[in-house]
């Protein structure tokens, strides 16, 4: 995994009920890896919980990760309980400071793969330039979880230029999508047992705080909306919007973006893009004079290189999104229903 | 994306719409068969494009939409017994049984699993060989191949843990009991690509002579549609029947040899009911006798009687194209994806749930 970061010495191969007992086999865990591995000096109180001071307004967010499998194609876990906690505080306008990390261990899981995952944790931690300040670790026995779970939760003090709200969204805005979609879980089902296929497709799982925080430099308050489309995809994510907001959205159906090789797995699957699963990818509703040249900030900067204008909110048709397709036809977009099933045929 | 993109490309559709309006002069109404056909149509909006002589219906061609509720619950009732492990392709979890889906089965703690492929099915049986591996063998004759071969692959390597439950269903019958119906009133048919694509094209010659009607065999993609209902059209306007076949950079007239081969060495042909339709005398598939060991109809006992379906439902009138789905008093209502009262408003190749999710505004 990370050759400057060597699984330390430990009398334990896997991870055993002892080692969520509070008792010596957890301290032994904590001070053997994980607090050396995260060190910070609010981590290095060892305290109950950890204590900091802020200013203004603070973002808080939280969110559980139990993807399955742990490891897939471009990440892990661990970067994935890093990097949506972090997504999801910077789509409030945030800057994402500080991070609590709680694990939820199967009893038997490796040692090495839990190290993979705390390292996997470190360098997305620095990447988005948050510290882990607080923490927690229980075991559960053998067949009562599916490896890992874990739970994140964060603060992040607003830019002081952001106004992040839906009620801010009206018609005419312009909706912004920073990158390719449905790649992350691709990816994931990629690895699916039972429905392996061989793809290069890897997950796109990333921090976007530094995006967003270049975005809202330089554009403040006509950026009226941001939202990361995670579980139910793009689809469901405007639906839920377009509801709140009670207004209309047009999207067309050339302007989504999706790699060549997701879509031809979407088409082997029976999935439409438009409702599977994103990390690294968000959404930004902006003032339509603006859109342009946020579109043109986006495409420079490293996680946008694929930004494309997805739509626009309209006052006609409100709680509704319409598809514009390729071919000229216009359909509803729904919000998804439960899981999307691969059709038969 | 090559092979697909040329088939969406927005100046060829432009190309064979121009060309429609200039063709029809009359009405006409014509079915897509298949279920994929159906979801091509709305997906893309290409229902609000075509001339409005042209009525579009879409006909019995999805498999999850015409498996019968009994057939579900033994399922069902498989799932949950000891021991058992149910696999099925997804799209068939959601739909209703008479008391719960295999999805509600599978939160109570059924082992229902989720395949792409049957032989996934029978490596399973190979790892599990303490318990019962039944696969929910569902589908027109485009999964029937790859059904058959796990059938054969079980018995070339003594896999006796393994059988299917088979609910094969065949589409020429189909079409002739729409055919048949006096309600339907259908004048020109677009045929499943995919089942022609195995089938190839020689059982629709006798039905296009029998009944005077144009049959097209006809892809998915938008200028596969559009092309396909230009081709019957045109046979309408000037009043011809023929078989043609649009898709024949996949469907040749003979079909795929040697899938037909596996599956007639494991299936017999047999009478089959069809949700909502009823009985249709030799419309779908049955495992040949010899074959018993691995037919969970024989293999297995189900003690349960057959439920009534949902008196609300119109799943028959919509299946034989005589009412659009919007013209059911629930859709949309007590009826949605959600909370769907049959099985049409399940799949995606479902009429009821293609014109719920993609339904057009105004």
């Amino acid at each position: 995994m990370n050759l400057s970061c060597p699984l330390p010495q430990l009398d334990f191969d896997v991870i055993t009920l002892g080692h969520g007992s509070g008792g010596l086999l957890t301290n032994k865990l904590l001070q053997a890896g994980v607090f050396d591995l995260l060190r910070n000096e609010l981590l290095d109180e060892h305290h109950d919980g950890a204590v900091f001071s802020l200013d203004g307004r603070v973002a808080f967010s939280t969110d559980s990760y139990v993807v399955s499998p742990v490891f897939f194609p471009g990440g892990n876990i661990g970067e994935l309980a890093v990097n949506g906690t972090v997504n999801d505080l910077a789509m409030c306008g945030g800057m994402p400071k500080y991070l609590s990390l709680a694990f939820i261990l199967e009893e038997g899981l490796t040692m090495q793969e839990f190290w993979d995952i705390l390292v996997s944790v470190k360098i997305a931690a620095e990447r988005s330039g948050v510290r882990i300040v607080t923490g927690d670790t229980k075991v559960v026995e053998r067949g009562k979880g599916d490896k890992v779970f874990i739970n994140t939760s964060g603060v992040a003090p607003l830019h002081p230029k952001a106004s992040i709200s839906r009620r801010r969204i009206k018609p005419g805005d312009k909706i912004i999508v920073s990158g390719e979609i449905a790649t992350h879980g691709i990816a994931i089902m990629s690895v699916r047992e039972g429905l392996e296929f061989e793809t290069a497709i890897r997950s796109d799982t990333v921090n976007l705080n530094h995006t967003v925080a270049r975005l809202l430099d330089r554009f403040g308050e006509q950026i009226h909306l941001l939202t990361d489309p995670t579980r139910g995809g793009v689809a469901s994510a405007l639906n839920e919007i377009a509801r709140d907001a009670s207004l209309g959205m047009e999207i067309w159906q050339k302007n989504v973006p999706v790699h060549e090789e997701v879509a031809g797995a979407c088409e082997l699957l029976g999935l439409d893009p438009l409702y599977v699963a994103n990390e690294g990818v968000f959404m930004a509703f902006v003032e339509p004079d603006v859109a342009e040249e946020a579109l043109a900030v986006l495409r420079n900067d490293e996680n946008g290189h694929n930004a494309t204008l997805l739509g626009e909110v309209v006052a006609e048709h409100p709680r509704q999104v319409i598809l514009h397709s390729t071919i000229g036809g216009k359909r509803v977009v729904n919000m998804l229903v439960g899981e999307q099933l691969p059709r038969i045929c | 994306m090559k092979f697909i993109s040329e088939f969406r490309d927005p100046h060829i559709v432009e190309a064979y719409l121009a060309e429609l309006y200039k063709t029809v002069t009359r009405n006409w109404t014509v079915m897509e068969v298949c279920g994929g056909q159906t979801h091509g149509l709305v997906k893309n909006g290409i229902l609000n494009l075509l001339p409005k002589e042209i009525t579009m219906v879409h006909g019995p061609g999805c498999p999850v939409c015409v498996t019968p509720l009994h057939l579900i619950d033994k399922a069902v009732w498989l799932a949950e017994q000891q021991g058992v492990i149910l696999c099925s392709f997804g799209d068939m979890l959601r739909v209703p049984g008479s008391q719960r889906s295999l999805l509600e089965a599978k939160a109570g703690g059924a082992d229902v699993r989720i395949l792409y492929s049957p032989l996934e099915a029978v490596n399973i049986a190979r790892e599990n060989p303490g318990r019962e591996v039944v696969f929910f063998a569902v589908g027109f004759e485009t999964t029937a191949p790859a059904n058959a071969l796990s059938v054969v692959q079980a018995r070339q390597t003594g896999v006796r843990n393994y059988s299917i439950l088979t609910s094969h269903v065949l589409v020429p019958p189909a079409i002739e009991a729409v055919l048949n119906d006096g309600e339907a009133r259908i004048q020109g048919f677009l045929a499943a690509g995919h089942v022609c694509t195995i089938m190839g094209t020689a059982e629709y010659y006798p039905l296009v002579e029998k009944y005077k009607t144009p049959i097209v065999v006809t892809g998915f993609e938008p200028v596969d549609l559009l092309q396909g209902i230009l081709m019957v059209v045109r046979q309408l306007e000037k009043g011809e029947y023929r078989l043609e076949n649009q898709y024949s950079r996949v469907v040749k007239p003979e079909g795929n040899p040697q899938a037909r081969k596996v599956i007639e060495s494991v299936f017999e042909v047999a009478d089959r009911e069809w949700r909502g339709i009823g009985t249709i005398p030799g419309s779908g598939y049955e495992l040949k006798p010899e074959f018993a060991t691995w037919d969970a109809n024989k293999k297995f006992n189900v003690p349960l009687e057959k439920a009534a379906e949902n008196p609300d439902c119109i799943a028959g009138l919509v299946l034989k194209g005589i009412k659009k789905p919007y013209e059911c008093p629930q859709f949309g209502k007590k009826c949605t994806p959600q909370m769907p009262l049959g099985a049409p408003m399940v799949s995606s190749e479902g009429a009821c749930a293609a014109y719920y999710h993609f339904s057009q505004t105004g």
